[in-house]
């Protein structure tokens, strides 16, 4: 079926996703220096994984997060021998935040959301005109 | 076909065949950051031909509404996670797919607007 009605949907499942992803963000950002966390260990960055979703025939392709993965990054290594979490030759396991990564992250989120906006400002501009065939 | 549905028959396939393209940009924008996403596009023009060369008839035209065939989109910029979608081009192609809808849409009332001045003269 044929409708611009279908890009609300597609335009929605890309702001999920990319909402998501900003989630992801804040939550690494945040725990950038997050030593311990309630399994004992440092904090691991997380990253989405989007994948396309079919929303009825190839022009309605939707995005979907279709999971979130642990960042496979080396934890970083820092020499504090004072630290409570400082294992025998005085190191602590820190996250594997990458700040300036995430960073660039964000803004590429951000930019992904507000185009999909964007998109359903239009769609929905374009209905309206629409409805106005003949008058 | 009959006189009126002949006149609105261009226009209405042109206009289904625009927002149809619109879906297809509107997907490529949606899957920017999707890894192995590729962009999809049409043939606008040859569509449109396919679309109004041979009119089906009245009965069936209702449903069988025009399936423009989807290419690739071929990047001139390819990315590593092998996503094609060129933020820029999609862009441009999205404004100027809107401007022509609505331009087909004010065409549209003007035929419509005739007709009626036709009718009522």
């Amino acid at each position: 079926m044929t409708s611009l009605l279908k890009i609300f949907d597609v335009a929605a499942s890309a702001m999920t996703a990319q909402s998501q992803r900003l989630n992801v963000v804040a939550s690494n950002l945040a725990n950038a220096d997050s030593a311990t966390g309630p399994d004992g260990s440092a904090y691991k960055a997380r990253q989405v994984v989007f994948s396309t979703q079919n929303m009825g025939g190839p022009e309605n392709s939707g995005v979907r997060v279709s999971g979130v993965i642990e960042d496979p990054a080396p934890m970083k290594r820092l020499f504090e021998p004072n630290h409570p979490m400082a294992d025998s030759d005085g190191y602590v396991t820190m996250p594997n935040v990458n700040v300036v990564e995430e960073m660039v992250n964000m803004i590429s989120a951000s930019r992904a959301y507000q185009n999909n906006v964007e998109i359903m400002n239009t769609a929905k501009t374009l209905l309206a005109k629409t409805l106005t065939i003949g008058q | 076909m009959n006189k009126l549905d002949e006149l609105l028959h261009f226009n209405h396939q042109a206009l289904n065949l625009r927002a149809q393209r619109q879906q297809v940009l509107a997907s490529n924008i949606a899957n920017a950051d999707t890894p192995g996403y590729k962009a999809r596009d049409f043939d606008f023009k040859a569509a449109l031909e396919a679309a109004t060369a041979q009119p089906a008839p009245a009965t069936e035209r209702s449903k069988a509404l025009a399936q423009p065939e989807l290419l690739y989109r071929s990047t001139l910029q390819p990315s590593l996670d092998a996503n094609s979608v060129d933020m820029d081009v999609e862009r441009a192609q999205f404004a100027e797919n809107i401007v022509h809808y609505e331009a087909n849409i004010t065409v549209l009332t003007h035929r419509i607007r005739m007709m009626l001045s036709a009718i009522q003269g």
